[in-house]
C-alpha cells in the first residue's frame, strides 16, 4: 500500500468515466505492490447486502476491479405464478414484492388492471391512494436512510430512530387495512375499506409532527463529517449512464434528471397538488442521501394537501366486478412512481380470468444492475454504502 | 493475618487473582453496560430479561459461549487458531500488573511501568493478527491487514505524545506520574497548561489513538461488520470469540486506565477532598468508568471512518501535530 496509484481511491478514474466501458477496462496493475488480486464473494450471508444478494468483487488490495452481482436467491416464480392465478388473487402476492412499500405495489397492480378493464376509481379512493403512497414513500425513506447509515457503521442506531417513527405509520396501515405490511388494500376500482375520519385525523396529526422529526434527523445525520467524508464523490452515477440503464425513481432524480412520474403521468389526482421534485447535481451518495431527506419534505407537504381537500364518497366504483372479473382481451402497462423508482405492471388479457402475460417492471432490480459502474475504483466498504444507497429490496430484485 | 497477607509471594498471588477477577468482572459488565448504554441511546431497554434489570445477562452469555463447541474450520491453521485467543487476552492482564488504583494498591510497582504497558499493549495486535491469519478466511485476512496497519500508523502518535508526556513528568513510574498531580484537578496534566499549554491537546490524541488501537469505534476498522462480516474473529465461534470480545474491553480498561493515570491524576481527588487508600481507587474507578462511558457513546453514535481516510488522519495530521506539540513542549522546556 505504498505506491501513490493505489494509496488513495481517487487515483483512479472516476467511475462515470468508465461508465460506458466493460469491468474488464479497469485491468490489474502487476508490480512489486500488487500481488494477486483476491476475490472475495460478499454474500448470500453477509450483514450488509440487504438480505440474500451476493456480490462476487474482485480485490486489488482494497480496491475493486471487478464487481459481479448475483442475485435469484430469493426468486420464488412471482412472474409465473400471476399467469395461473385470477387478476385479484395476485394482489396479495404483489405485496411480497417490496415488502417495505406494500401500498404502492398494490397500486401500480391495481392501476394496470383498471387500464385493462377501463374501470373507473372514486374520486376519494384516489385520495386515500395518494395519502397510502405518500405515507409508503415516507416509511421507506425513513428505513433507507437508516438502513445507509448502518452501512456506514452507526450500529443501527439512526435506523431504530427510523423505526420509531416508522411504527406509528405501519400502525396506522393496520387499523386501516388489518396488516402491518402486508396491506393488500387496493382494489380494481377502489380501496378496500373506506378510512374513518378519525383514521384521517391520526393521520393529519402524525403528518403534521413528521417535518420535526425530521428536523431532529437531520440535525443529527446531515452535517455529519464522516457521513460528508464518505458519501461525497463516492459511487458517481453520470446522467447519461443513468438514463442509458433504465434507472428510475430518486437515484436518477440524484444524478440531475429531473424525471418524476408523478408529475410525468401526471396519474390518478397528482397534478391537483402543490409539490417539487428535487434534482441532485453529481449523483454520488451523498446526492442520493439528500434526495430522500428532500422527497420526504415534499411527501409530508402532498399528505397535507390531501388531507385538506379529500372529498366525502364512496371509495369503491360500484359498478366493479372483483369476483370472476373477466377483462377483455389487450395488453395494458400501468406504472406509478414507487418509493424506489419507477413501479409498472404489464398485463396482457385473453378474456380469460387469468392474465395471459404478467410482468413486473421492479425498480430495484433496474436500479441495481449498474452497481458495478457505481463501485469500480471505490474500496469494498464504500461498495457497501453505495448498495445501500441504492435502496434495494431483495423481494422485488428477485421476485 | 495482615501480616500473612503482605508476604510476598501470598501479595503476588492475591494481586493475580484481583486483577483476573477485576478484567473479567470488567469484561464482562462492561459487555452489560455497553448494551444498556446502547439501548439507551437506541431509545430502546437494552437487555433486561435475565435477572433484575439484566444484571445476569454475562452469566447467560457465558453459558451460552462456553456451551458452544469452538469450531476449528478445515484447513485452518489449527494451533495459531487456537492460541490467538489466549494471546489477545494476556497482554492486558499483564498491563494491568502495573496499574496503580491506588496510592498503594499496585501489583507491581515497576519504573519503567509506563514501557511495559505499551510493550506489552503492542502484542495486541499480533494475536488479532495471526488469529485472522490462521482462520484461512477472505475477510479475516483484510481485517488482519487492515489491524497492522492501524496500529502501527497509530502506535507513532501514541508514543510521541507519550514522550511528551514524559518530559513534563520526567518519571516512566506510574505511581509517581499521578503522585505529581497531587492537590487538586488544576494540577492534573490535562490542566496543567502553564507548565505546558499543549496538555488538551495531547490527551486529545492520546483518546483518538487509544480508540484505534483498541480499535474502537469509529476506528473499527478489523471488526467492521458492515464489510467484514466480523473481521478477524468471522470464523471464531463459542468462547474463542468470547475471548476476543473480552480482550476488547479489557484492552479498552487499560487504556483508559492509562488516560486516567497520565492525564486526569490517577486516584487524586478532584478537589482535595477524600483522599487516599481506598477513596483513590474509587475516584480512580469513576475516572476510569467515565471514560469507557464516553468510548461506549461515541460507538453508538458515529458513523465508521473510511480505512483510508483513518490511515491519513493518523499520517497526516495526528503525527505532525504530535511531532509539533513534542519539539515545542522541548523548547518551553529549555527556556522556562
Amino acid at each position: 500500500m505504498t505506491d501513490p496509484e493505489i494509496a488513495s481511491p481517487s487515483a483512479f478514474p472516476e467511475p462515470s468515466v468508465l461508465a460506458t466501458h466493460s469491468a474488464a477496462t479497469v485491468r490489474p496493475v502487476h508490480d512489486e505492490f500488487h500481488g494477486d488480486l483476491l476475490e472475495v464473494s460478499m454474500g448470500p450471508q453477509h450483514p450488509s447486502t440487504h438480505g440474500v444478494f451476493r456480490m462476487v468483487v474482485t480485490l486489488d488490495g482494497e480496491v475493486i476491479v471487478k464487481l459481479k452481482p448475483v442475485f435469484g436467491y430469493l426468486h420464488r416464480n412471482h412472474e409465473k405464478l400471476g399467469e395461473n392465478t385470477t387478476y385479484l388473487g395476485s394482489m396479495p402476492y404483489t405485496d411480497r414484492l417490496d415488502y417495505l412499500c406494500s401500498m404502492t405495489n398494490n397500486w401500480a397492480y391495481a392501476l394496470a388492471v383498471e387500464k385493462l378493464a377501463g374501470q373507473p376509481v372514486p374520486e376519494r379512493a384516489e385520495y386515500v391512494r395518494v395519502i397510502l403512497a405518500e405515507m409508503t414513500r415516507l416509511v421507506n425513506h425513513m428505513c433507507l436512510v437508516g438502513f445507509l447509515f448502518n452501512d456506514l457503521g452507526t450500529s443501527f442506531t439512526p435506523l431504530l430512530y427510523a423505526f420509531r417513527e416508522r411504527e406509528k405509520f405501519i400502525d396506522l396501515f393496520e387499523s386501516l387495512s388489518g396488516s402491518r405490511m402486508m396491506c393488500n388494500f387496493q382494489r380494481f376500482g377502489g380501496c378496500r375499506a373506506n378510512p374513518s375520519p378519525e383514521w384521517l385525523g391520526a393521520v393529519s396529526k402524525l403528518v403534521d409532527g413528521f417535518p420535526k422529526f425530521l428536523d431532529e434527523y437531520e440535525q443529527l445525520l446531515t452535517g455529519n463529517e464522516i457521513l460528508l467524508a464518505r458519501t461525497q464523490g463516492v459511487g458517481c452515477l453520470s446522467p447519461e449512464l443513468a438514463v442509458q440503464a433504465g434507472i428510475t425513481g430518486p437515484m436518477l432524480r440524484a444524478s440531475g434528471v429531473g424525471y418524476d412520474i408523478r408529475k410525468a403521468d401526471g396519474y390518478g389526482i397528482y397534478p391537483r397538488f402543490d409539490f417539487r421534485v428535487p434534482i441532485g447535481a453529481h449523483g454520488d451518495t451523498y446526492d442520493r442521501y439528500m434526495m430522500r431527506i428532500l422527497e420526504m419534505r415534499e411527501s409530508v407537504k402532498i399528505l397535507q394537501q390531501a388531507l385538506r381537500d379529500i372529498p366525502a364518497g364512496p371509495v369503491m366504483d360500484p359498478k366493479s366486478r372483483l369476483r370472476n372479473f373477466r377483462p377483455k382481451p389487450g395488453e395494458a402497462y400501468g406504472r406509478i412512481e414507487g418509493p424506489k423508482g419507477e413501479i409498472g405492471f404489464y398485463l396482457i388479457s385473453d378474456g380469460s380470468p387469468n392474465p395471459l402475460r404478467y410482468r413486473v417492471r421492479a425498480p430495484s432490480f433496474v436500479n441495481l444492475t449498474v452497481i458495478e459502474d457505481m463501485c469500480l475504483g471505490r474500496t469494498v466498504a464504500d461498495s457497501v454504502v453505495i448498495l445501500g444507497s441504492v435502496d434495494i429490496v431483495l423481494g422485488e430484485v428477485d421476485r | 493475618m495482615m501480616k500473612f497477607l503482605t508476604i510476598e509471594p501470598v501479595r503476588v498471588l492475591l494481586y493475580l487473582v484481583g486483577i483476573i477477577a477485576f478484567t473479567a468482572a470488567n469484561a464482562a459488565y462492561l459487555v452489560l453496560a455497553e448494551r444498556k448504554g446502547a439501548g439507551r441511546i437506541q431509545r430502546r431497554p437494552g437487555p433486561n430479561e435475565a435477572g433484575w434489570a439484566g444484571i445476569l445477562q454475562p452469566v447467560a452469555d457465558g453459558i451460552k459461549l462456553l456451551a458452544k463447541q469452538v469450531m476449528v474450520p478445515p484447513g485452518t491453521d489449527s494451533l495459531l487458531f487456537r492460541a490467538a485467543p489466549l494471546m489477545v487476552m494476556a497482554p492486558p492482564l499483564l498491563c494491568l500488573a502495573v496499574i496503580p488504583f491506588g496510592d498503594t494498591i499496585v501489583a507491581c510497582n515497576l519504573n519503567i511501568g509506563l514501557l511495559f504497558v505499551f510493550s506489552f499493549g503492542s502484542i495486541n495486535v499480533m494475536a488479532l493478527m495471526l488469529g485472522g491469519w490462521a482462520s484461512r478466511n477472505k475477510f479475516a485476512i483484510i481485517s488482519s491487514a487492515r489491524v497492522v496497519s492501524q496500529n502501527v500508523a497509530y502506535e507513532i502518535p501514541m508514543l510521541l505524545v507519550v514522550i511528551t508526556m514524559l518530559m513534563v513528568t520526567g518519571t516512566m513510574n506510574l505511581g509517581e506520574i499521578v503522585r505529581q498531580q497531587a492537590g487538586g484537578f488544576w494540577h492534573w496534566n490535562l490542566l496543567k497548561v502553564w507548565v505546558n499549554p499543549f496538555m488538551p491537546v495531547t490527551f486529545i490524541i492520546f483518546f483518538i489513538c487509544m480508540l484505534a488501537e483498541t480499535n474502537r469505534a469509529p476506528f473499527d476498522m478489523a471488526e467492521a461488520e458492515s464489510e467484514l462480516v466480523a473481521g478477524a474473529f468471522t470464523e471464531y465461534g463459542g468462547m474463542g470469540f468470547g475471548v476476543f470480545f473480552m480482550a476488547e474491553y479489557a484492552n479498552i480498561v487499560v487504556g483508559c486506565s492509562l488516560a486516567t493515570i497520565l492525564f486526569l491524576g490517577g486516584w487524586q481527588s478532584p478537589i482535595g477532598v477524600l483522599s487516599g487508600g481506598w477513596f483513590g481507587a474509587a475516584w480512580f474507578l469513576v475516572k476510569l468508568y467515565a471514560l469507557i462511558f464516553t468510548v461506549i457513546w461515541i460507538r453508538w453514535t458515529f458513523p465508521r471512518t473510511q480505512f483510508y481516510s483513518l490511515l491519513n488522519l493518523s499520517w497526516k495530521i495526528l503525527i505532525p501535530v504530535s511531532l509539533v506539540t513534542l519539539l515545542l513542549t522541548g523548547v518551553m522546556m529549555k527556556i522556562l
